[in-house]
């Protein structure tokens, strides 16, 4: 797309005067359509990664494959609904919450149980109680941040955002000093779990992530005209009425624990939130996040089960998931840092 | 009516607004002038809970803006800030239509876009009710959030330096419509405006603000003298009376 390119809004020629009514009526058209289109396209990658290439018994192989799937839409949409919120909030569309630190943090305690308990206690843990473990931490350390900067009524997002960097750097720099004093053996089993990986995913945590991730997304739908609001800055939003703060707070809640349940089941996956963030703005062209929201599902889901798809076909799991997303969002990241800066 | 009871608001050592005591009258329109730095602009963030007071209160008929929900305020009392970043792509419409949020929490009725096309008509932004703001010039982008305050259908309607980057003749549309809005729909207008000489020939009262302090309020014709002039500003500023209207004279 070239940089003069214009969202997609019907060109209305000078001079008409389209009742409001008739403009809104259309706009909502074509946001259906879009996400009609989406979800065909969700539907069509998620068919193409269940039946291509089953051989021998369908029902183990469907089993299997149809678990993927639910770990990838349940991955999907918290990844692209805390990554929305984000830049809602902090009103920057080339920030996602893994600034943060929360891959970090995610990594910082991957390492530690290695350091501490070796590679056999990460193996054989019992994988609910290192996923509650993980999840508390990681929502626990970001309302601690929240709280500590927003108590002091300072309502500046960026020293929020700031502070998140540098605490990120913190954690990968304490991951990286006890990756080193680790034994080497103990190390590629660590490196293996530090990859996001859909294949270890236990049923039990699944559906307990679903659970968590559901209630957050029916909370973030109810916010979601206030949200609209939020967008528009703090000055605006108080003008037309919503509590800024509260909303930011709530927002910021479900944000933390969206992320962490997504990273605790499959490890982190950085660029996929800026990625369908980004992409679901562009293509549904409208700053509603009653629309907005699903549409970045949507892409998530094409996004990650495209990706695993091309991964078990073409590369023959030669790679990691994390390593296809990472590269096209990280492409795609330049190409969107260079079409802001030219505006 | 807007009362502002020892109003105080420090920064650091520094009071900006310094036991601001006044009442803005129902009706018509009401200038805000000073010099840069008086602490006018900071009045008006405080008197629209933009930004808390260190100390005193602020009422609007009777609610103080510090403890009333914030989304009872926003249907009595708009406010638009001068620098109007924006970091949402919103059409006029769409922006229009966001001051209906406080009445309808974001599911717009036939009576809603009704009175969008209404305030659009008002500013005469029909035609380009569809281009994106990022597309409107700096008078277009102006007279849009103008109107999305109008639609925002509050009693009191707060604008700091709404001739902010207008050219001449923008500026005289935008203080005519203010004007002519005071009037057709019986708001209570508060600007903070630079130029003496716009606040002379369009607001019913004027209130001159100097290190933090409120120094002289009254009408128009009793504000626009050469001693209170000279004093809110430190500047020798002459009045004459030209078709009726006082003008200062301060460029020489």
């Amino acid at each position: 797309m070239s940089a003069t390119t214009t969202t997609s809004g019907t060109p209305v020629a000078a001079g008409t005067a389209v009742p409001t009514a008739t403009a809104f009526a259309a706009a909502r058209r074509r946001e259906r359509r879009m996400l009609a289109v989406l979800a065909l396209l969700a539907l069509a990658a998620v068919a193409a990664f269940a039946f291509i290439g089953i051989k021998g018994n369908w029902e183990f192989a469907l089993a299997i494959r149809f678990r993927k799937i639910a770990t990838m839409a349940v991955v999907g949409v918290a990844i692209a609904w805390s990554s929305v919120l984000f830049q809602t909030v902090t009103g920057n569309r080339i920030l996602t919450p893994s600034i943060m630190g929360f891959d970090q943090l995610f990594v910082l305690i991957q390492t530690v149980i290695v350091f501490l308990f070796g590679a056999l206690a990460l193996a054989t843990a019992d994988p609910r109680l290192l996923f509650s473990g993980q999840v508390a931490a990681m929502v626990g350390f970001s309302t601690l941040l929240h709280r500590w900067l927003f108590g002091r009524r300072g309502r500046d997002l960026y020293v929020m955002v700031l502070a998140g960097v540098i605490f990120g750097t913190l954690f990968g720099s304490l991951a990286n000093l006890a990756a080193r004093l680790i034994n080497p053996n103990d190390f590629v089993v660590l490196q293996d779990s530090l990859f996001a990986s859909l294949n270890q995913v236990d049923a039990g945590l699944l559906g307990f992530s679903a659970l968590l991730i559901g209630a957050m997304a029916a909370w973030t739908l109810r916010l979601r005209h206030r949200l609209d609001v939020v967008a528009l800055g703090r000055d605006h939003a108080i003008n037309l009425g919503v509590d800024h703060a509260a909303v930011v707070n709530r927002a910021l809640v479900i944000v933390a624990v969206l992320v962490s349940v997504a990273t605790a089941l499959v490890g982190p996956i950085t660029f996929l939130g800026l990625l369908v963030a980004n992409l679901a703005r562009q293509l549904v062209g409208t700053f509603r996040h009653g629309v907005l929201l699903p549409a970045a599902a949507l892409i998530a889901v094409i996004t990650l089960v495209g990706g695993q798809l091309i991964l078990e076909r073409v590369f023959t799991m030669d790679t990691a998931l994390t390593v296809i997303v990472n590269f096209v969002g990280g492409v795609y990241f330049i190409a969107l840092l260079i079409r802001e800066s030219r505006r | 009516m807007i009362e502002i009871r020892n109003v105080t608001k420090r920064y650091g050592e520094h009071a900006v607004v310094d036991r601001v005591s006044l009442t803005i009258p129902r009706g018509g329109v009401t200038s805000i002038i000073g010099a840069n730095g008086a602490g006018k602009s900071t009045l008006l963030s405080i008197i629209s809970r933009l930004l808390p007071a260190d100390e005193g209160t602020v009422t609007v008929d009777g609610m103080d803006v510090a403890t009333t929900p914030t989304e009872r305020l926003a249907r009595r009392l708009a406010i638009l800030r001068q620098d109007n970043h924006m970091p949402v792509r919103l059409t006029v419409r769409e922006l229009v239509a966001f001051g209906r949020f406080p009445h309808t929490g974001g599911r717009l009725t036939a009576e809603d876009h009704r009175l969008v096309d209404e305030a659009l008509r008002y500013f005469e932004l029909t035609d380009l009710a569809d281009r994106h703001l990022d597309q409107l010039s700096g008078g277009q982008r102006q007279r849009a959030f103008v109107a999305m305050t109008l639609c925002q259908d509050t009693d009191y309607v707060l604008l700091d330096e709404p001739l902010n980057n207008l050219d001449m003749r923008h500026s005289v549309q935008m203080m005519r419509r203010l004007r002519r809005m005071a009037e057709d729909y019986g708001k209570t207008v508060v600007i903070v405006v630079h130029d003496i000489n716009f606040a002379s020939c369009h607001s019913d009262v004027i209130v001159a603000m100097k290190h933090g302090r409120v120094i002289a309020q009254g009408p128009t014709a009793e504000m626009m003298t050469p001693e209170i002039l000279g004093e809110v500003y430190d500047l020798d500023i002459d009045v004459h009376e030209l078709s009726g209207r006082r003008i200062g004279v301060y460029f020489a």
